[in-house]
């Protein structure tokens, strides 16, 4: 059982949605970057998305692709990711961490080596976005094998015919993108996650996390009341880039926690 | 005589791999695109009526065979080999681009998509998706890097003017690369609609061998004008690589010909050192994972790609098809470099003995042709790959040699 299997388990029994946020490793800088993450689980975040800087984040809008060249650019690499972890681990041993990222910086490092220092490091699962799950030789079962989660998205162009292929490996949550799009594009509609969480909860047991087009508090209540939880991401990686000090942006992720958990 | 168990030709498996390389490296939100567009061209691909549609096109609106033509004055001058141009610069929109972008438009009309997407470095895939779409009166988005758009601007004017919208991506360094991934960001987003159309063997699969399908008719062609022409296969075929569709279509045709020697020219840029300042993936760069596939890439020690240099932005890309990778490794075919003052040279000696003003991605095989032919016997046929013409290039080159256009007349 992972750090995020106790966490499901523990906000199950508790009856409570899971809040989820993504911040970029490194993002400004590594000292402030760790502020943040250290001070989310005060501010009510359950699940930690730990973003690995990459240079070519296909899959994000400009609020990531900036946050990730902004921590390239102060130096940050994979090895201080997992340094980060590794950091905040020494202060909370239960708060679970998930890193998510491109491939090209893992099977850089060498599969084998990544799982065994991302494991050392307190990671608990891995969400790599360029993986499907026609590639799951590549680090999906391998991962498993080492003890983390490997967690999936489904879309919707996830139809029924496919739904299975992608569950069939996926382990921690499934992480349900509510668009199709980009990270902090469109704006999610709780009318419309509602039947396509309800269509992937009848063929899984793994609780089931919605994101992507999440960013107020509002939205975050809407989304969770229809999921098992939801992840904001951009909108918190904009209030640190508009240069906000670290407690106000842990203030507006508190609000976005709140409003999750009354859902 | 093809000995069919050792055939080079029979990539990618069904997994989309040339060897290791290759692959479907893709957010969920793509994967079932791809594999209905894998379906698709499967079907289309043993689709007689499909092909009927292609030849017609090639022959009545591309221009299709192109010649194949026996550069004489160049062969005197360098000494040696015989140098065979495949002309594939006269196609209409000047680049052999447009084999490719026919297949896939006839292909994205039988799926009932109605817009289309592209990419584009040098601007001539993007002048050729503009194109086609116009004929068939389809939509057309084409992401250029926002460099490219500065030091390619003719082209950006060819586009608007076939009606397309053209955005210039001014993520990353504004390269193909960053217009790469930008196109991937708009095709997640209008996923029902839109038909991604890309320029180059790369991408995950079915486009690696979807393009090359669409290119090799340039190798089909030379192989039988060589054959009226000399009576026999070239012993050297070349051809310039950035991503390598007209290096992969030249070269598939020929790769169970055991005699035939093949040679793909990277971008040297300003020298393959530890600088950097280059496009060699295969010379100067690594394995890793891309734009849905895994080749061999420009890239930091902590797996971060870099951005190359080259003068030529169709050659401007941190890596290259896959299939080449998979050729490079099994040794059928030699990768080689020239640098951005070597492509200058063979530009301008192309234009005073042929009278053929070549674009600067072709300038970079005849860069090689240049240093190799002058070795060879005069009974050594070289054919290389004319891919593009240089139209839209004379600005840059008039740059580089520091000459004042305005100052001419």
């Amino acid at each position: 059982m992972t750090r995020i299997d106790a966490k499901f388990a523990d906000l199950k029994a508790q009856g409570k949605k899971a809040f989820v946020a993504y911040v970029m490793a490194g993002d400004p800088d590594f000292d402030t970057s760790l502020e943040v993450v250290k001070g989310l689980p005060g501010a009510g975040v359950d699940v930690i998305e730990l973003g690995l800087p990459f240079t070519d984040p296909m899959a994000d809008g400009p609020a990531i692709q900036l946050a990730g060249q902004r921590a390239l650019e102060a130096g940050m690499t994979l090895d201080r990711t997992l340094e980060m972890a590794r950091e905040f681990r020494k202060g909370d041993n239960t708060t679970p961490i998930v890193m998510m990222g491109y491939y090209n910086p893992i099977y850089s490092r060498g599969v084998d080596l990544f799982l065994e220092q991302a494991k050392e490091a307190g990671i608990d699962g891995l969400i790599i976005v360029d993986l499907p799950p026609e590639e799951d030789d590549e680090l999906c079962i391998p991962a498993q094998k080492a003890g983390l989660n490997f967690i999936r998205l489904a879309t919707p162009t996830t139809d029924d015919k496919r739904l299975p292929k992608v569950l069939q490996n996926t382990s921690g949550f499934v992480y349900y993108v509510s668009i199709t799009g980009i990270t902090g594009a469109a704006q999610a509609q709780a009318t419309d996650v509602a039947p396509e969480v309800a269509r992937i909860k009848a063929k899984t047991e793994l609780p089931v996390i919605v994101g992507f087009g999440v960013r107020t508090p509002e939205i975050a209540q809407n989304i969770a009341s229809v999921a098992d939880g939801c992840v904001v991401g951009s909108a918190i990686v904009a209030e640190l880039a508009s240069g906000k000090p670290v407690s106000e942006v842990l203030a507006f992720v508190k609000s976005l926690a709140d409003g999750a958990h009354r859902a | 005589m093809n000995d069919l168990f050792n055939s080079f030709m029979k990539g990618p498996d069904e997994k989309g791999r040339f060897g290791d390389f290759g692959g479907r490296f893709v957010s969920e939100t793509l994967m079932p695109l791809i594999l209905e567009l894998e379906e698709q061209y499967e079907h289309a691909k043993t689709d007689e009526t499909f092909w009927a549609e292609m030849d017609f096109l090639w022959k009545h609106y591309v221009g299709r065979p192109s010649p194949l033509y026996f550069a004489e004055r160049l062969t005197d001058h360098l000494g040696g080999a015989k140098v065979y141009m495949k002309r594939d610069e006269l196609n209409h929109t000047g680049a052999h681009k447009i084999n490719n972008v026919l297949g896939q438009i006839i292909l994205a009309r039988r799926m009932g998509k109605t817009r289309i997407i592209a990419e584009t470095g040098a601007g001539q895939h993007g002048v050729a998706t503009a194109t086609v779409c116009a004929k068939f009166g389809l939509q057309c988005v084409v992401y250029m890097g926002a460099h490219d758009v500065e030091r390619q601007a003719p082209n950006v004017f060819r586009m608007k003017l076939l009606g397309a919208e053209v955005v210039p991506v001014t993520s990353g360094r504004g390269t193909l690369k960053d217009a790469m991934n930008d196109a991937l960001r708009d095709w997640v987003t209008n996923v029902r609609d839109t038909f991604y159309c890309i320029g180059t063997v790369a991408g995950p699969h079915p486009y690696p061998a979807m393009v090359r399908d669409f290119q090799q008719i340039i190798g089909k062609e030379a192989k039988a004008q060589m054959q009226e022409a000399e009576g026999r296969l070239p012993d050297t075929i070349i051809a310039a690589i950035g991503g390598g569709s007209n290096a992969m279509g030249l070269f598939y045709p020929f790769l169970d010909d055991k005699s035939v020697r093949i040679i793909g020219v990277e971008a040297g840029g300003k020298g393959v050192d530890e600088k950097m300042e280059h496009c060699a993936s295969l010379t100067g760069g690594r394995p890793g994972v891309l734009h849905g596939n895994r080749t061999y890439l420009l890239q930091d020690d902590d797996g971060q790609i870099l951005e190359g240099h080259s003068i030529s932005a169709g050659l401007d890309y941190p890596g290259i098809g896959p299939e080449h990778s998979w050729l490079h490794d099994i040794g059928r075919a030699e990768y080689v470099s020239i640098t951005d003052k070597e492509a200058l040279e063979a530009f301008q000696l192309c234009c005073k003995t042929e009278g053929i003003i070549p674009a600067l991605e072709p300038s970079h095989a005849l860069g090689h042709v240049m240093k190799i032919a002058p070795e060879l016997p005069k009974d050594h046929i070289i054919c290389m790959n004319m891919c593009g013409r240089g139209d839209k290039d004379i600005f840059t080159v008039a740059r580089h040699l520091g000459v004042d256009m305005g100052g001419l007349v």
